[in-house]
C-alpha cells in the first residue's frame, strides 16, 4: 500500500483555508446606507457638507454612523431601510443639486478581512431587488438623421463649388444629387467626393446625377458611435438618478443593458432613461401671415411648429439653429424671481456660447423660440410580406415650441428657459439637458423589476431549500455508507465552502436564485462521485479483495466514470452560460464551479480522509465501515 | 430502501419488452402533444407583461379579475403566486397602451381597488426579445444535444453510443411532452433544467452502458440477456442512490425554493425519474434491437483513460 502523497493533503488544506477565508464575508449581512457624492465628476464631498448631513440626520433621530469615505464619496450607515429612505430625503433636500444622494448597501465585512481583499458575493437583482432594463437603440433613426446631415453637407458643398443642382435626395444610405445636365453632374463629382469621403460614388451613367452610397465601415462606425454615445448618456443619467453600483453595458450591436440595484421607484427610472427630450434654440420669424401659418406650408428657410398648451397657435421658426441641447454643459432648475414660475438655467459650452452671442447680438429686439423635441418609440402591429402580423418599432418625433421670448440683450453662455408647466417638468428637463441627449431614441424591450421584499424572500427560499436538501443528503449518505458516508459528508460541506469562496473571489460572478438552485443541485449530484467509488469498493470487497486494495481499486476504476459524468454536465453549463441571460447564467456559473470543486473534494478530499482513517496504522484494517 | 447488501440478482430484463413498448408509446404521444398542443411558453418566450402584487390580506381572484376587466384588461391571466396573499397577473400586449408601461397601468388599476397592494415584481419582455430568446433557447438545446452526441461518439463509437443517445432523446422528449400535456409554463428557468437534465441523463446512461460493455469483455457468459442483466444489477444500487440524492435536493427546492424554482424542480424531478428508468430500459432495449453480442468485443479497444487519483 503506497502512502497517499503528502502534497495532496497540503493542497486540500490550502484550498479549504483560502476559500474559507474568502467565503467568510458572506456571513456578515449588508447594512443599509446612503452614499453621497458630488454632482460633478471628481468633486469631493466637503467637510462642511459632511458635518451638515451628519448633524441633520442626528437631529432627525436616525443615529447615523460616523460616515466613511469611499473614493470621493461619503457613505453613511443607517439602522434599517426605513431610516435609509428618510435619510436620503433629508440629505438630498439639504444638499440640493450639487450633490447626488444614493441608496446603497454597506458591507459589514470586518477590517482584517477587507485587508486581504475579501468581500461578499455579488447578489443578482432577483436576490437584492432592483430593476433590469434592456434598451434597444433605434438604428434606423440614427441612419436617417445622419444621412440628412450629410445631404445638407452635400448641398452646401455644391453651392460653394458653384454647381447648380436640381435636388439632393436621401434614400436609405444613398444620396442622389440630380442636375440639369451632364456637364453640371461632372463638375459636381470632384467636390462631392472630397466632401463625402465615406461614400462610394457610382460611375457616371446616362442620367445627369451623382449617386453616393455610404460604405459599410462608416455605417458600422456610425452605429457603434451612436450606441456608445447613448451608453455614456445613459450612464450619466443613472448617476443623476443616484443609484449606487449601477451597471450600464452594451449588449450586442444595438442594445444596452441597464441594471439598477435596490431602486425603489422603477417608474421614475424608466421615464428618465427612455426620454430623448432635447432643445433647440432658433430665431422666430413673425413676418409670416396668419393665413400662411394656417396652410402649414412653410416658406423656404422656415419651419412651422405648434406652440405647446396654446391650441392652434403656430410659430414660424428659422431652420438654422442657434444652439442645441448637446451644447448644454449645465442646466439647473430654478424659479422666476418675479412670478415664481419654474425655469431652467442653462449654461452653454464655448461653441454654443459664441454662436449664441453672435446671433443674438445681431437680433436684439427679435424673438427667439425654444423648440422642444422628443422622440417616442412604440411597438405597432404591422403586416409583413408574407401576410403575418409582426411587431414593428415605430419612432414618432414630437416637436413643439415651449417658449418664445424677445431677445433683450446679447445672450452669452448663460440664460434661462421659461414656459415650463411645473417644477417637476423643469427639474426633469434640467436633468436631461445636463446628462446629455441620446444620440438615438431608445425603447425598453425588456424590463425585470424585483421589489426589495421579494428579493429578501428569494434569498430565504434559496437558503431554506439548500439547508433542507443538504440535511437530507447528509443523513442518507451517513445511513447508507456509514464511516465512508461521513467522509463524503465532510467533503460535501468542504465543497460548499469552496464554492462560496470561489464565487466571492471571482469579481464578475453574481449569485442569482437559479444560481442557488445550481449549488443545491450540485449538492445532490456531487455525492454521485462518492456513490460510484463506494459501490466499486463494496463490490471489490465482495470479490474478496483486501480492504486497502479495494479502496485503491475502487477509486481507480470509478475515476473514468466520474469524469464522464462531470464532462457532460460541464458542456451543458458552458452552453447555458453562452445562451442564457441574467439569472439563468447565474445557474450556469454555480453549476460549472460546483462540478469542478466537487470533483476535487469528492475524489481527492475523500481519499485523503479515508487514508487518514484506514491507511495510517501499522497493520492493514480487517474491515471497512462502508 | 430495503435493498440487500449482498450481490443483487433481479431479472430486470424480464420486463424489457412491455417497457420498450411503453417507451415508444410515451415518445410518440409526447411528439404528438408537442406538435398539436405545443408548449405553454412562458413570458420569456412570448413577450408580454407579468406583475406580481402582494396584499396584507388574502386576495379574492374574482375581485382582481373584476378590477382588471373594468380597467380594460379582461383577458389577463390571474393566478395566486405561492400564497393566497400574492397574485400573479399576466397581460398580453395591448394596442392602446405603450407595451412597456402596461405593468404600471395594471398595478395602478388594481391599487385603485385595494390601496394596500405592494408591487413585488414586474417583468416586461418585448415581442422581439421574446422571439430571440425562443430562437436562442432552441439553438442552445439542439447544440447541447449535438455536443452530447459528439461526446458519446468520441467515447463509444459503436452500438453503445446509439443506445445512450436514444435514451437521451427519449428523456428530453418525454419531459417536454409532459410539460405540453399538463401545460406547465415553460420559461428560461425550465430550459436551464432541461439542459441540466441532458447532462444528467447522459451521465446515467453512460454509467450503465460502460458497465455492460465491461461485462461483455470480461465475462465467460455468452447469453447477452444474462450479461446485460448482470451489469444492470451491478450498477443498480449506484443508479438508485444517485437518483435518490438528486431527488432529495430537488424535492427540497420544490417545496421551499419559491415560485420561480417550482417549475425548475418539476422539470428536473420528472427528468431524473425518466432518466433513471431510461438508463436501464431504453439503453438495454436499443442494445437488444441492434443485436449486441460478444462478437462486438472481439477486437480489443485501445486502453482507456484510467488514472488513480
Amino acid at each position: 500500500m503506497t502512502r497517499y502523497p503528502r502534497w495532496k493533503f497540503f493542497l486540500l488544506m490550502a484550498a479549504l483555508i483560502v476559500c474559507g477565508l474568502y467565503a467568510l464575508p458572506n456571513l456578515y449581512p449588508d447594512a443599509p446606507a446612503i452614499q453621497i457624492s458630488h454632482a460633478e465628476a471628481g468633486g469631493e464631498v466637503t467637510d462642511v457638507a459632511r458635518q451638515r448631513v451628519l448633524g441633520a440626520l442626528e437631529n432627525a433621530g436616525l443615529s447615523p454612523g460616523p460616515g466613511e469615505s469611499v473614493g470621493t464619496s461619503l457613505l453613511v450607515r443607517l439602522s434599517d431601510t426605513e431610516a435609509q429612505l428618510r435619510a436620503r430625503e433629508i440629505a438630498s433636500n439639504l444638499l440640493g443639486d450639487n450633490y447626488v444622494v444614493a441608496l446603497n448597501l454597506a458591507a459589514t465585512t470586518p477590517q482584517w478581512l477587507r485587508a486581504v481583499g475579501a468581500s461578499p458575493m455579488n447578489l443578482g437583482l432577483d436576490l437584492r431587488g432592483g430593476v433590469h432594463f434592456l434598451l434597444q437603440v433605434d438604428m434606423e433613426e440614427v441612419v436617417t438623421s445622419r444621412m440628412e446631415a450629410w445631404a445638407g453637407n452635400a448641398k452646401l458643398t455644391l453651392r460653394d463649388a458653384g454647381v447648380r443642382y436640381r435636388g439632393v435626395d436621401v434614400d436609405g444610405t444613398t444620396i442622389t444629387a440630380t442636375f440639369a445636365d451632364q456637364v453640371a453632374a461632372d463638375a459636381a463629382r470632384a467636390p462631392l467626393r472630397r466632401a463625402l469621403e465615406n461614400f462610394a460614388m457610382k460611375p457616371a451613367g446616362d442620367s445627369p446625377e451623382v449617386v453616393l452610397t455610404l460604405n459599410d465601415t462608416a455605417l458600422k462606425e456610425m452605429q457603434d458611435y451612436a450606441v456608445d454615445q447613448n451608453r455614456t448618456a445613459l450612464n450619466k443619467r443613472v448617476n443623476e438618478l443616484g443609484v449606487a453600483e449601477a451597471v450600464v453595458q452594451r449588449q450586442g450591436s444595438d442594445r444596452i443593458v441597464v441594471q439598477l440595484p435596490g431602486i425603489q421607484d422603477a417608474s421614475q427610472a424608466r421615464r428618465i432613461l427612455g426620454r430623448t427630450a432635447t432643445l433647440e434654440f432658433r430665431l422666430v420669424d413673425n413676418s409670416v401671415s396668419s393665413a400662411r401659418l394656417r396652410t402649414g406650408v412653410a416658406p423656404p428657410g422656415l419651419e412651422f411648429f405648434p406652440f405647446k398648451g396654446q391650441q392652434g397657435r403656430i410659430v414660424a421658426l428659422s431652420k438654422s439653429k442657434i444652439a442645441t441641447g448637446d451644447q448644454v454643459i449645465d442646466a439647473r432648475m430654478g424659479f422666476d424671481q418675479q412670478n415664481g414660475s419654474p425655469e431652467v438655467n442653462v449654461t452653454l459650452d464655448g461653441d454654443g456660447a459664441k454662436r449664441m452671442q453672435r446671433i443674438t447680438g445681431k437680433n436684439v429686439g427679435n424673438p427667439m423660440g425654444v423648440l422642444f423635441i422628443e422622440t417616442k418609440t412604440d411597438v405597432q402591429k404591422a403586416t409583413d410580406a408574407d401576410g403575418n402580423t409582426v411587431d414593428k418599432m415605430v419612432s414618432t418625433t414630437e416637436k413643439y415650441v415651449i417658449n418664445v421670448a424677445t431677445i433683450q440683450d446679447t445672450l452669452g453662455s448663460r440664460f434661462r428657459i421659461t414656459g415650463l408647466d411645473n417644477p417637476a417638468e423643469a427639474s426633469e428637463l434640467a436633468l436631461l439637458l445636463r446628462a446629455g441627449s441620446l444620440a438615438a431614441p431608445v425603447s425598453i424591450v425588456e424590463e425585470r423589476t424585483v421589489g426589495p421584499s421579494l428579493g429578501a424572500e428569494n434569498i430565504e427560499a434559496g437558503l431554506k431549500s439548500m439547508a433542507l436538501g443538504l440535511t437530507l443528503v447528509l443523513i442518507f449518505m451517513a445511513a447508507w455508507y456509514k464511516v465512508f458516508g461521513l467522509v463524503a459528508n465532510v467533503a460535501l460541506l468542504g465543497n460548499l465552502v469552496i464554492i462560496v469562496g470561489i464565487m466571492s473571489l471571482i469579481p464578475g460572478a453574481t449569485l442569482t436564485l437559479p444560481g442557488i438552485a445550481g449549488i443545491v443541485l450540485t449538492v445532490g449530484m456531487a455525492v454521485d462521485a462518492n456513490v460510484l467509488i463506494f459501490e466499486r469498493v463494496k463490490e471489490d470487497l465482495r470479490r474478496g479483495l483486501k480492504p486497502l486494495q479495494a479502496i485503491e481499486e475502487g477509486y481507480g476504476k470509478a475515476f473514468t466514470t466520474i469524469l464522464d459524468a462531470n464532462i457532460t454536465t460541464l458542456i451543458v453549463a458552458v452552453i447555458l452560460f453562452a445562451a442564457g441571460t441574467g439569472s439563468v447564467q447565474g445557474f450556469a456559473v454555480t453549476l460549472f464551479i460546483g462540478i469542478l470543486t466537487s470533483m476535487f473534494t469528492s475524489i481527492i478530499g475523500t481519499r485523503a480522509m479515508v487514508e487518514m482513517i484506514y491507511g495510517r496504522g501499522a497493520r492493514a484494517p480487517a474491515k471497512l465501515s462502508i | 430502501m430495503a435493498m440487500s447488501k449482498e450481490e443483487m440478482n433481479i431479472n430486470f430484463m424480464a420486463a424489457r419488452k412491455p417497457l420498450g413498448m411503453l417507451s415508444i408509446a410515451l415518445v410518440v404521444i409526447s411528439v404528438i402533444l408537442l406538435v398539436t398542443r405545443g408548449l405553454n411558453l412562458g413570458l420569456d418566450f412570448t413577450g408580454g407583461t407579468t406583475i406580481v402584487v402582494k396584499s396584507p390580506v388574502d386576495v379574492e381572484l374574482s375581485q382582481t379579475r373584476a378590477d382588471l376587466t373594468e380597467a380594460g384588461f379582461g383577458d389577463a391571466v390571474v393566478q395566486h403566486y405561492g400564497s393566497p396573499k400574492e397574485v400573479n397577473i399576466r397581460v398580453a400586449p395591448k394596442d392602446s397602451v405603450d407595451a412597456d408601461k402596461i405593468g404600471y397601468v395594471v398595478f395602478d388599476a388594481l391599487k385603485a381597488g385595494n390601496s394596500d397592494l405592494e408591487l413585488l415584481k414586474v417583468e416586461f419582455v418585448g415581442p422581439q426579445v421574446g422571439d430571440e430568446l425562443r430562437d436562442e433557447s432552441g439553438t442552445a438545446m439542439l447544440l447541447a444535444l449535438g455536443l452530447m452526441m459528439l461526446y458519446v461518439w468520441f467515447r463509444f463509437s459503436n452500438k453503445f453510443g446509439v443506445a445512450t443517445v436514444v435514451a437521451l432523446f427519449h428523456d428530453v422528449i418525454v419531459v417536454l411532452g409532459l410539460f405540453s400535456l399538463l401545460q406547465w409554463s415553460f420559461d428560461l428557468t425550465v430550459l436551464a433544467a432541461v439542459l441540466a437534465l441532458i447532462g444528467y441523463s447522459l451521465n446515467d446512461s453512460i454509467v450503465v452502458a460502460d458497465r455492460i460493455r465491461d461485462e461483455f469483455r470480461n465475462t465467460r457468459e455468452t447469453d447477452p440477456v444474462a450479461i446485460i442483466n448482470g451489469a444492470v444489477n451491478q450498477t443498480m444500487t449506484r443508479t438508485i442512490n444517485t437518483s435518490l440524492t438528486t431527488l432529495l435536493v430537488l424535492v427540497a427546492l420544490f417545496f421551499f425554493g419559491g415560485e420561480v424554482m417550482k417549475s425548475f424542480s418539476e422539470a428536473l424531478i420528472v427528468g431524473v425519474l425518466v432518466g433513471t428508468y431510461s438508463s436501464i430500459y431504453v439503453v438495454t432495449n436499443i442494445l437488444f434491437m441492434m443485436k449486441v453480442d460478444k462478437e462486438d468485443f472481439l477486437i480489443p479497444e485501445p486502453e482507456e483513460l484510467d488514472e488513480t487519483p
